[in-house]
């Protein structure tokens, strides 16, 4: 739906010319959510705004709906553009138009007459549920509100993508779930695709299906979240679930062990004392509901002699867990055993 | 020597202010209806031809716009330095040519509007910059044409700045406005010129600024009044911040 192969950017010139985008290629497939996290600098919103052409790119091409956008005159990308629809950080609504006149602007601008004008926006302002406020000016709405105006406006010419660019990022927790509940729900509903790009890892875990992890201009990381989650060494998938630093005595054996679909559920670690004789201590656990599965990640100490801990992780292994070593004498394998899962 | 004591003073000199505060309503008025006219674009021009503006490569051609936007910012600056009684008496060739005469009130509204226009266009300039990029950014986003995000987005959300920047404008108009008396302008100026200076009569020097002082106060009441009305809607951005600042040294009173 979305696909942007060698995608690269660079601002200013000579010595303080900085690469923002750097060879960046990624894939959206239609009705997905796809978050691209990272931290500020990283060239998020550069990445974004390539997206709909507002930044355009000095070398590589964005492909929206099979067409290369890169390639399109004015007109054509004006037209391109109301089918793709932009939320952002500081909503950007028009302080002088009320609540339903910023959604109408959007159809305005597309040229839609006066009387479905109304209409639509109407209708639009109900899916977001801001219906009483549609005469309200924006300094009388909440952050939140005025981010479901955002949506509305976006969504208001039945775009068939919705770009958002840190669209929560100035909202509380609270609202930020409430947002993103609307999103997901609009995701369902419309069957729209998104892109968006966020600093928060908690807007991934919650909606995104796929994610990319983007660092000083490059993709790091990329795929779909069920996939990562079993994958071994993915750092996405360690900020998925923070166990934070290891707490262990020094010398013992710690494992990370994930769970996933169908291995959620299963008694792992009696049978490990069991099995094996092990006491084993957890250090931490997490379970999240990521693209809609369960899914876990539980930090265990094994007492055991070296063999014994082996031989345990080998049998874990081979139930189709991914074990992964963080201290201890198998520790250096961490990084070389991506397909042990 | 004019005689207060003489029975038709009074209503010679009603005469005399009413002809000549007529005379000064109808040069302000179409004064600043040019100024308006060819300012406001002139102001959008400015700002839209700048690095990075909406019109920073007309006809495709980036070379263009920075010409363009230097020649314009040339000439703003050439109107607003040129001292107005020499800029009157510099254009008169360009009077003649468009008005047929260089005397007169109606004359008088050509270098009335030459002197207006780019303190306006700089006003419109300020105000337009004050305008959030990114509403600009949501604009095009929305698939909008440059001229629809003029026309829907930059002057709009500029109004109330701009109507404080227009009412500045008015104020200097009617200041210039007097100095074109003295050169057979007609007006209020003229009124003072020719009673107050030439004939030494303090009654009408009074008259004249009593006369002018309500005009610029109500013409800046009226401006600051719609601008209010805009800037209220307003949230509580650095925008609003900058307007109330503009608002109080637009009051009445307040300067």
């Amino acid at each position: 739906m979305i696909s942007l192969q060698h995608v690269s950017k660079a601002f200013g010139s000579g010595a303080g010319r900085t690469l923002a985008l750097d060879d960046v290629s990624l894939e959206v497939a239609r009705g997905e959510i796809y978050g691209v996290v990272g931290q500020s600098g990283a060239g998020k919103s550069t990445l974004i705004r390539t997206a709909n052409l507002l930044e355009r790119p000095d070398s590589g091409t964005i492909t929206v709906d099979g067409r290369d956008l890169t390639t399109l005159g004015d007109n054509d990308l004006r037209v391109a553009r109301q089918g793709i629809g932009m939320i952002f950080q500081h909503f950007n609504l028009l302080s002088g138009r009320t609540v339903l006149s910023n959604v109408e602007l959007a159809l305005e601008f597309i040229g839609v007459e006066t009387k479905e004008r109304r209409r639509r926006a109407a209708e639009i302002l109900d899916l977001v549920g801001l219906t009483d406020k549609a005469s309200a000016y924006p300094a009388q709405l909440s952050g939140g509100q005025k981010q479901r105006v955002g949506i509305a406006r976006a969504l208001a010419g039945r775009p068939s993508i919705l770009l958002s660019d840190e669209a929560t990022s100035a909202l509380d927790p609270e609202t930020t779930r409430s947002i993103l509940e609307l999103l997901r729900r609009i995701n369902a509903e419309l069957g729209l695709t998104v892109l968006l790009i966020t600093h928060e890892m908690d807007v991934v875990k919650s909606i995104c299906d796929s994610a990319a992890l983007l660092e000083r201009g490059r993709i790091a990381e990329q795929g779909r979240l069920v996939e990562l989650i079993s994958t071994s060494g993915s750092r996405l998938a360690r900020d998925l679930f923070p166990l934070g630093a290891v707490t262990a005595h020094p010398g013992a054996t710690v494992i990370d062990i994930t769970f996933s679909g169908g291995s959620a559920d299963r008694p792992v670690i009696s049978q490990l004392a069991r099995d094996h004789g092990l006491d084993v201590s957890i250090l931490g656990a997490a379970i999240e509901t990521i693209a809609g599965n369960q899914a876990g990640r539980t930090r265990l100490e094994l007492p055991g002699t070296a063999e014994v801990n082996a031989r345990a992780i080998a049998d874990l292994r081979g139930q189709g867990l991914l074990v992964e070593v963080v201290s201890g004498p198998e520790a250096s394998d961490v990084a070389v055993d991506g397909d042990a899962a | 020597m004019i005689d207060p004591a003489n029975p038709d003073f009074w209503s010679d000199l009603f005469e005399v202010l009413l002809k000549g505060t007529g005379e000064t309503l109808y040069m302000v008025f179409f004064a600043l209806l040019a100024t308006v006219v060819v300012g406001l674009p002139l102001g959008i021009l400015l700002v839209g031809t700048e690095r990075g503006g909406l019109f920073e490569r007309p006809f495709g051609s980036r070379k263009l716009g920075i010409v363009l936007n230097r020649v314009l910012d040339f000439i703003v600056n050439l109107g607003r330095s040129v001292p107005f009684i020499i800029l009157m008496i510099a254009v008169i060739p360009f009077t003649r040519l468009i008005v047929g005469t260089f005397i007169g009130s109606t004359a008088a509204i050509v270098p009335l509007s030459l002197v207006a226009i780019p303190f306006f266009a700089r006003m419109v300039e300020i105000a337009l910059k004050e305008v959030d990029s990114g509403l600009t950014e949501a604009a095009k986003s929305l698939g909008a044409t440059r001229w629809q995000i003029v026309r829907k987005v930059l002057v709009p959300e500029a109004l109330p700045s701009m109507l404080l920047g227009l009412s500045t404008t008015i104020t200097s108009i009617i200041n210039f406005s007097a100095m074109v008396g003295t050169v057979a302008g007609g007006g209020l100026g003229d009124v003072a010129f020719r009673y107050g200076y030439q004939r030494y009569s303090t009654i009408h020097i009074v008259a004249v600024i009593i006369i002018i002082f309500i005009i610029v106060q109500s013409l800046a009441a009226i401006a600051a009044h719609f601008a209010r009305r805009f800037a209220r809607k307003s949230s509580d951005s650095a925008r609003t911040e900058a307007t109330n600042r503009l608002l109080l040294q637009a009051t009445p009173g307040a300067n």
